[in-house]
């Protein structure tokens, strides 16, 4: 405590001085911090906007059925599982869609009406494919607002038919385009109609019974990594243990992507900061050089009244970690007064910047470390010196 | 007190080989007040820094209070002088920045002694050298014999064994000098053993043995 007073006032003693030796400090504080804490908003509010997109979704591929094909009645009963909601095969293919002469490539998926609500669909008109139409092979079809305009001219066209590779199908419901939906993301600007799987099996020549691929949500109030968990038990038990049988993958996906790449942005941008920390850890070191020097005469005294080697090496450190801990504080301080000023601008845009606990800690420990490290070498040339040497000093 | 037994110190300047000190012999007993003198060059210094354990002998041995001196660490060294020795130097030798009490108070942070001791001895030691009125004040704010007496305050506050005074006079004036002179007596008087190096016989005289230098050799002289 006594040594710490001692210390704040050989700082006092030199103001102008110190406030410049903290300077270096002050902006690798400042750089740390602030741009970490920037990296680590901007990531908040981009992980939020990725998991809007959708990620309550598993889907499944199967590749090698090993004689024990997945079927709508299989998905029947594995939808039966605790973990497991609802199941929806999507086959697809790719036919001619054609309406009074306009004709264009459709993108057509079978499924069933469980397909609705695992990809969170929103019908603008209409309705949804019903287990009738499934039971009934009916040569009905639900279209995205896209194909309507398109091919029919206008999207309130429920009721008119449309001919999907010469089969006509009765439009039933207009799906709305949500932007918002990673699907639509992928497919924008496509024509899309959904029939049920019966009838794409009779329409398609590569749709068969047999369901390669189909999508899994997770029952309500379950995680999506335990219905994940399941499904993969399912699929081993019916594939023979075969990994390499299926593919089973969840929209997580992204966001570990999308986090890896943030981290790996926090790292590279802190490790930046951190070079100017420690840029201005040798400052601190060049001024406690000359500190040292000019009280060499000090020294000698201290030394001459019975001061130990101990005690001058850690009155020096001590100055040289309390000078780091100011700059450190000052620079928090002003990386919270650049946040706030940063969020004044951005307001708008409804990002908020905070200061990162982490980070500020982090700061405060590496400022400690910096100070001890640089601090060491001047104080131990303090402690070395002969105290005769030192009291005849300049006089 | 002191025993010093075929001291030997030596200096490299260029190419020579300096004899600080040459087989140098000194006995002083407790409560003695003793006076080194001799001219400058003489060795004086050197067995100043030799006696108050800044520094250690080449060769000979060296008993301060029963201790082997020679045989001590730097840090044991240390302890030593902050127990035993109290310094009381030419250039007064006060840190610049901390007031007078703070001066004083120092070798007793360095002994580890509690606060409340601390500032009572501290008050003592600035009575005995008459200043307990200038205890805020900076080195700087005092006179040069106000500044000694402070010095003199700062060597006294722990109750050395020896006081040690390096030319203690040297840098001021008559009166001055001889209110400090003054002040050595009282402690003397009070059953302090005294060193007190010097190039002034007139200083030296107030001392009841004086002991000469010259060329690293030391005889005793009677005034």
């Amino acid at each position: 405590m006594l040594s710490f007073k001692m210390a704040l006032r050989s700082i006092s003693a030199n103001k102008m001085r110190a406030m410049l030796t903290m300077l270096g400090i002050i902006i690798g504080v400042m750089a740390l911090v602030v741009l970490v804490s920037l990296v680590s908003g901007a990531t908040t509010s981009v992980t939020d906007a990725v998991s809007d997109l959708g990620s309550s979704l598993i889907s499944v591929t199967v590749s090698d059925d090993k004689g024990a094909p997945v079927t709508l009645e299989t998905l029947e009963e594995w939808m039966d599982e605790e973990e497991l909601g609802l199941i929806a095969p999507a086959a697809t293919d790719s036919v001619t869609g054609k309406h009074e002469g306009e004709y264009d490539s459709v993108t057509v998926y079978g499924t069933t009406p469980a397909y609705y609500e695992v990809q969170d669909l929103q019908l603008s008109m209409g309705r949804w494919l019903k287990s009738t139409d499934l039971d009934n092979h009916s040569y009905v079809c639900v279209i995205n607002e896209t194909a309507a305009a398109e091919l029919i001219g206008y999207t309130d066209c429920v009721g008119q038919t449309l001919s999907l590779d010469g089969v006509e199908f009765t439009v039933v419901g207009i799906l709305s385009d949500d932007d918002d939906s990673l699907t639509a993301v992928f497919s924008s600007g496509s024509l899309v109609a959904y029939i049920p799987y019966t009838s794409l099996m009779r329409l398609s020549d590569s749709v068969t019974g047999e369901i390669t691929s189909f999508y899994v949500a997770a029952a309500e109030g379950s995680a999506l990594d335990v219905a994940e968990a399941r499904m993969e038990a399912l699929l081993l038990e019916r594939f023979e243990e075969d990994e390499d049988a299926y593919s089973i993958s969840s929209q997580d996906v992204l966001e570990d992507a999308m986090s890896s790449i943030t981290s790996t942005l926090t790292i590279l941008l802190g490790g930046i900061a951190g070079i100017s920390l420690v840029v201005g850890g040798i400052g601190i070191m060049n001024i406690m050089l000359v500190t040292v020097t000019e009280r060499t005469r000090e020294i000698g005294i201290r030394k001459a009244i019975g001061a130990s080697r101990g005690t001058i090496l850690t009155q020096f450190l001590i100055e040289a970690v309390v000078l780091c801990m100011m700059g450190c504080c000052l620079g928090i301080f002003l990386s919270w007064a650049m946040l706030q000023a940063v969020n004044t601008v951005v307001a708008s845009t409804g990002m908020a910047f905070g200061l990162n606990g982490g980070v500020v800690m982090i700061a405060v420990v590496f400022c400690f470390l910096i100070g001890v490290v640089f601090g060491l070498y001047p104080a131990n040339k303090a402690a070395k010196m002969k105290p005769i040497d030192a009291l005849h000093y300049g006089g | 007190m002191i025993e010093l037994k075929d001291v030997c110190k030596f200096y490299q300047v260029g190419e020579d080989r300096v004899r600080a000190l040459d087989h140098a012999c000194l006995h002083i007993y407790p409560h003695e007040f003793v006076s080194i003198i001799g001219p400058s060059g003489s060795g004086k210094s050197t067995l100043m820094n030799i006696i108050g354990c800044l520094d250690v002998a080449d060769a000979g041995s060296y008993l301060l209070d029963g201790l082997p001196i020679e045989q001590y660490s730097e840090n044991q060294l240390a302890q030593v002088r902050n127990h035993k020795i109290g310094f009381v130097f030419q250039s007064f030798n006060l840190i610049p920045k901390l007031s007078a009490e703070e001066n004083v108070e120092l070798p007793l942070i360095y002994q580890g002694v509690k606060r409340a001791e601390r500032q009572q001895r501290v008050k003592e030691a600035l009575r005995r050298v008459g200043l307990e009125k200038r205890a805020k004040h900076l080195p700087t704010e005092l006179s040069g014999g106000q500044q000694q007496r402070v010095a003199i305050a700062r060597a006294i506050v722990t109750n050395p064994k020896l006081i040690l005074a390096d030319e203690p006079t040297g840098a001021l004036d008559s009166k001055t000098t001889q209110e400090i002179i003054d002040i050595f007596h009282d402690l003397h008087a009070q059953g302090n053993t005294i060193v007190l190096i010097t190039h002034d016989n007139d200083v030296a005289k107030q001392a009841s043995r004086s002991v000469h230098i010259l060329d690293g050799r030391i005889t005793e002289v009677k005034l």
